[in-house]
C-alpha cells in the first residue's frame, strides 16, 4: 500500500477547512495536518463520519483546520472527551490530536489509561519538545540541561518523558513514530494507525522553528528503525529502552480485545420500574 | 411481650436498630422497611455508619406512619440495640426520652450512661440467648422479632419482609428459613402475631434517593454515563451500570473525574444525553470541564450527593454545602441550571427534569442531592413523571446546493440553535471552548464574545420554566395561604421544613414552605410572589456558611428582614429546631 501516491475520493484538500492555521512559518504541524487529510482520503472516509478531538496547544488548533467533526477542548483532556464519543458512538472514525504538554503533562493520566483502556483510538501527539503557545517553556520531553526558558534558566533537571516506553508499559496496542520532515512515511503510518482496531499512538516529531530553532536538525538525525516492528512486547521493551528518540516507523503492534460498551440483555424501563414496587 | 406502642398513624413512630459493624442492624432495618410496606405503612429509613468499611458502629433509623414520611422527627420512640460497642456514638443522632423504649439484652451489659440519662424505659430481652436456640441463629433477627412486636407489627408481614429482603441472596433458602425462625423467637407469644395482613398495597415503591436519580435520569432519556466511584454517590452508578447497558446505552468507569465529565461531555457532542454523579471534591475537579461544556453548548446533567466538606471532610454523612461550588464555581460568565430534588421520591422527578433541561436547553445541569437523600430509602407513591417535551435541537443535513455553511452557533430568538450530530453530512462543525463566532471559528472579537455571552445567558433566563422551580406547601391551587410565617428552603432540608410548618401551624402559627428546586437560574418573581404577605421569613439549610441566605439576598429575593437558619452537619435538621428558630428570632440572628 503506498498511501501517498494514491487517487483517493474525496482529495486530501477537500477535508481542509480552508482557515489559516496560526502556526508560525515553517512549523512542522502543517506538514502533519496535511499527512491527516492525506491519511483520510487515502481510506476514502466519508467527512461527516470523522471526528478528531484535541486539547489546548498550538498542535491542538488542528480541529478547526479540518473539514470533519470536531471538539477542541481543554487542557490536557482531549482522550477522555474522545473516548466517551467513541464509546457513545463507535460507528465514528475518533482522532485525537496535541502536543507533547498537552498529552504528557497535564494529560497524563489519561495517555496511561487510554493505553490500557484500548478503545479504537488514533492518538497523534505532535511532539516539538517545547510548550510552544505559552512561549518557550520545557515540555516532559525537553532535555534536561535546556536552559532557554525564563521559566528553568538551569534546565529542568528532570530526565525526559520516553513516550513510547511508556506507551508499552501501559498498553498501547500500536506504537509508532513519524516525522513532519517525512510526510509520505507519515501519512503510511496514520493509515495503518487508523485502520488497526484499538488504541494507536503516533508520536509525530514535529519541529518547533520558532523557540527549537536547533530542531532543524532533526531531519539529519531521524532514521528508520532498523529492527522494523514487532508484535512481541519483551521485544518491543528492549528495543524501547535503546531507542534514540529518532528511530521512524511502526515500532510495535499487537492485536488485544478492544475496548467497547458491551450490550446487555434487552429490558424495558417499565421492567425496571417494577423492581421499586413492594 | 408486654409493652405495645401505639402507633399515631399521622406523626407514626420512630425506631432505631443500632450495633456494631457486622450485627446486621442495617439488614434489620431493611427488613423492617419491606415488612412494613407489606403492612401497608409509609416510611423512611436512614442510615449512620462510622467511616470504616467494615466493622464500627452502624444504625438503621425508621420512621413509618399512614401518610408519607417528610423527614426523621425530633425524637425516637424505641431504640433496639444489638449490642452496646460503641453505640454511645449515636447518642447525638437517635434522640431518646422518658417516653421512649429501649429493647436490650441483658447479657449485653447495662445500658451505657450517655444512652441511660435520656430516662427512657429499658426492655430487656435475652437476644443472644434465643439466638443460640437456633443453629446460625442471628442476634439481629430475634431483635427484630421483638421490635415487631412491639410496634404491633403482623408476624406475617415480618415473615414477607424477609422474604423480600433476603430472598435474592446467595443460598437464600437456608439463609431466609433461619431469619424467619429468628424473628418468630423474638416476636414470642404476646404479640399479634395471628393478626391478618391486610390487602397488599399495590402502588408503593421502595426506594433509596441514589436509585431514584438514576431512574429519573433514565426516564430522562439517559444514554451514556462515565463516572469515577466517590461516597456517597456511588450506588448511583452501581445501580445503572447493569440497567443501563439493558436499554441500549453505557457506563465507563473513568480513571478519574477529569476524564469523566470530560467523557461525558464528547458523548454528548455524538448525540447522546449523558451524566456523570459524584460528590463535593469530585465536583470541584469537574469545573473546568463544565466550563467547556457551556462553552461549547453541549448539554451534560452531574448529579452531586452532597457531603460534609470541605476536602475530605466528612463522606459518610450529610450537609448541604456544595451550593455556592454549584452556583458560582465555574470561572468566567458561565451560565448553567442548578436544581435540588426535594426528597427521594422527588430525585426521579428532578433528575428526568434535568435531563430534559439540559438537552433542550444545550447547557450544563448539575443537580444537588445529598447523603440524606442519596442513601436513604423511602416507602412512597409512584413518584410523579414529567410531561413536558423537552429535546435537543438537532441540524438535519442541507439540501444540496443550498449554498449557506452550517453555523452552529447562530443567534435564535430563544438562544438555542440547532446542534449537529456528527455522522450528519453537511455540517460538519468545530465546538470549541475557545470563544467562537456563530460558525464555530475561533475569535477574540468583542462582538462575538458579547454575542455568544448573551446568547448563553438569554437562553436560560429566557425560557419559561414553568411550575416545577419549587413547591409550596400547603399546597392550594389558586391563593397563596395567607400565612404569619414563611420558611424558604432548598433540597432535603425540605422535609424537616414541613414537618416543622405543620407544628407551628397546629399550634397556632400558621407557617408556608417555600422550597427551591431550581436554584439557578432563580426564579425571582415566582419566589417573591410565593413568600408574598408573611411577617416573617426564615431560610432554612444544612451548612454552616448560610449558602442560600446569601445567595438569595445577593439576587434581591429576600425582604430585608429575612434571617437564616443554617446548621451544618452531620447532625440532620430536626423540625424543633426549626419550630423553635421562626418563633423565637432573637437567637437566630446570622
Amino acid at each position: 500500500m503506498d498511501a501517498a501516491t494514491a487517487t483517493p475520493t474525496p482529495r486530501a484538500k477537500e477535508y481542509k477547512s480552508g482557515l489559516n492555521p496560526v502556526w508560525c512559518p515553517g512549523c512542522g504541524h502543517f506538514a502533519v495536518l496535511s499527512a491527516i487529510t492525506k491519511a483520510l482520503a487515502y481510506l476514502q472516509l466519508p467527512k461527516e463520519r470523522v471526528a478528531i478531538v484535541s486539547g489546548i496547544g498550538c498542535s491542538s488548533r488542528v480541529p478547526a483546520y479540518l473539514d470533519v467533526y470536531g471538539f477542541h477542548g481543554i487542557h490536557g483532556r482531549a482522550l477522555p472527551l474522545a473516548s466517551g464519543l467513541k464509546a457513545a458512538r463507535p460507528d465514528l472514525t475518533v482522532l485525537v490530536a496535541g502536543g507533547d504538554g498537552d498529552g504528557f503533562s497535564i494529560g497524563g493520566n489519561h495517555f496511561l489509561h487510554a493505553c490500557r483502556r484500548n478503545m479504537n483510538l488514533t492518538y497523534i501527539v505532535m511532539d516539538n519538545e517545547v510548550y510552544g503557545m505559552t512561549k518557550g517553556q520545557a515540555s516532559p520531553t525537553t532535555q534536561p540541561d535546556w536552559v532557554h526558558s525564563k521559566l528553568t534558566p538551569h534546565g529542568t533537571g528532570v530526565p525526559r518523558f520516553q513516550p513510547a516506553a511508556i506507551a508499552l508499559a501501559a498498553g498501547a496496542t500500536f506504537i509508532a513514530r513519524g516525522f513532519s520532515g517525512d510526510p509520505n512515511g507519515l501519512t503510511q503510518l496514520l493509515v495503518e494507525a487508523i485502520q488497526h482496531p484499538g488504541f494507536a499512538f503516533v508520536q509525530a516529531l514535529s519541529p518547533c522553528q520558532t523557540f527549537r530553532p536547533e530542531q532543524k536538525e532533526w531531519k539529519d538525525r531521524v532514521h528508520p528503525c532498523r529492527e522494523g516492528t514487532t508484535d512481541n512486547h519483551a521485544e518491543a521493551a528492549r528495543l524501547l529502552q535503546l531507542d534514540d528518540g529518532m528511530a521512524l516507523g511502526l515500532l510495535y503492534a499487537q492485536h488485544l480485545p478492544v475496548w467497547q460498551p458491551k450490550p446487555g440483555a434487552p429490558t424495558s424501563l417499565g421492567q425496571i420500574e417494577a423492581e421499586f414496587l413492594q | 411481650m408486654d409493652t405495645q406502642l401505639p402507633v399515631d398513624g399521622d406523626q407514626g413512630l420512630a425506631v432505631a436498630i443500632t450495633g456494631s459493624g457486622g450485627s446486621g442492624a442495617v439488614t434489620a432495618g431493611l427488613i423492617l422497611l419491606a415488612a412494613l410496606a407489606r403492612a401497608g405503612y409509609y416510611g423512611l429509613l436512614t442510615r449512620s455508619a462510622g467511616p470504616q468499611i467494615r466493622g464500627g458502629e452502624s444504625a438503621a433509623m425508621i420512621r413509618f406512619a399512614d401518610r408519607p414520611v417528610a423527614c426523621m422527627g425530633d425524637r425516637f420512640d424505641i431504640f433496639v440495640a444489638l449490642d452496646w460497642n460503641n453505640v454511645s456514638r449515636f447518642v447525638d443522632e437517635i434522640p431518646l426520652d422518658a417516653g421512649s423504649l429501649i429493647l436490650a439484652d441483658p447479657a449485653g451489659g447495662p445500658v451505657p450512661e450517655p444512652i441511660a440519662r435520656s430516662g427512657a424505659r429499658v426492655l430487656e430481652v435475652p437476644f443472644q440467648v434465643r439466638a443460640r436456640l437456633l443453629p446460625e441463629g442471628r442476634v439481629n433477627m430475634v431483635a427484630l422479632g421483638a421490635l415487631g412486636a412491639a410496634i404491633g407489627l403482623p408476624l406475617a408481614a415480618l415473615e414477607a419482609g424477609v422474604e423480600q429482603t433476603l430472598g435474592g441472596k446467595a443460598k437464600a433458602a437456608s439463609l431466609v428459613e433461619t431469619s424467619i425462625a429468628g424473628v418468630r423467637l423474638g416476636y414470642g407469644p404476646g404479640g399479634d402475631s395471628d393478626a391478618p395482613l391486610p390487602p397488599r398495597v399495590l402502588d408503593r415503591w421502595n426506594m433509596s434517593g441514589n436509585e431514584a436519580a438514576g431512574l429519573g435520569a433514565l426516564r430522562g432519556g439517559l444514554g451514556f454515563v462515565a463516572a469515577y466511584p466517590i461516597t456517597p454517590a456511588t450506588e448511583i452508578l452501581e445501580w445503572l451500570a447493569p440497567r443501563l447497558e439493558r436499554l441500549g446505552g453505557a457506563l465507563l468507569q473513568a480513571e478519574d473525574e477529569l476524564a469523566s465529565v470530560n467523557m461525558i461531555i464528547g458523548s454528548s457532542f455524538g448525540g447522546v444525553p449523558s451524566l456523570t454523579a459524584t460528590s463535593g471534591p469530585g465536583l470541584s475537579l469537574m469545573m473546568e470541564g463544565l466550563g467547556l461544556a457551556v462553552a461549547s453548548e453541549t448539554p451534560v446533567v452531574v448529579v452531586d450527593v452532597q457531603r460534609g466538606g470541605p476536602s475530605t471532610g466528612i463522606p459518610t454523612k450529610s450537609e448541604q454545602s456544595d451550593l455556592n461550588i454549584a452556583v458560582y464555581g465555574l470561572h468566567g460568565d458561565a451560565p448553567h441550571l442548578v436544581l435540588a430534588p426535594l426528597d427521594i421520591r422527588d430525585c426521579v422527578f428532578t433528575l428526568h427534569w434535568a435531563m430534559r433541561l439540559a438537552e433542550h436547553l444545550q447547557t450544563v445541569a448539575i443537580c444537588l442531592s445529598d447523603q440524606t437523600l442519596g442513601q436513604s430509602r423511602a416507602l412512597c407513591d409512584p413518584p410523579t413523571p414529567f410531561t413536558g417535551d423537552l429535546r435537543r435541537a438537532t441540524a438535519q443535513a442541507p439540501e444540496p446546493d443550498a449554498g449557506l455553511p452550517y453555523r452552529r452557533y447562530a443567534a435564535s430568538p430563544d438562544g438555542v440553535s440547532p446542534m449537529a450530530i456528527p455522522g450528519t453530512p453537511g455540517c460538519m462543525y468545530t465546538a470549541d471552548g475557545l470563544e467562537h463566532g456563530p460558525g464555530g471559528t475561533p475569535s477574540a472579537a468583542a462582538v462575538d464574545h458579547i454575542t455568544q455571552l448573551a446568547k448563553r445567558a438569554d437562553k436560560l433566563t429566557g425560557f419559561d420554566f414553568g411550575p416545577h422551580w419549587g413547591e409550596v406547601f400547603p399546597a392550594e391551587p389558586g391563593t397563596r395561604p395567607a400565612t404569619e410565617h414563611c420558611i424558604v428552603t432548598w433540597g432535603s432540608a425540605a422535609g424537616a421544613c414541613r414537618e416543622a410548618a405543620e407544628q407551628l401551624t397546629r399550634t397556632g402559627h400558621p407557617t408556608r414552605v417555600v422550597a427551591l428546586r431550581l436554584i439557578a437560574p432563580l426564579q425571582r418573581q415566582a419566589l417573591g410572589a410565593a413568600i408574598a404577605g408573611a411577617a416573617s421569613v426564615l431560610v432554612v439549610e444544612q451548612n454552616h456558611g448560610a449558602q442560600l441566605f446569601h445567595y438569595l439576598h445577593a439576587e434581591q429575593a429576600l425582604p430585608r428582614e429575612a434571617r437564616s437558619l443554617a446548621r451544618p452537619g452531620p447532625l440532620p435538621l430536626r423540625p424543633g429546631t426549626i419550630v423553635a428558630a421562626v418563633l423565637h428570632p432573637a437567637t437566630q440572628e446570622v
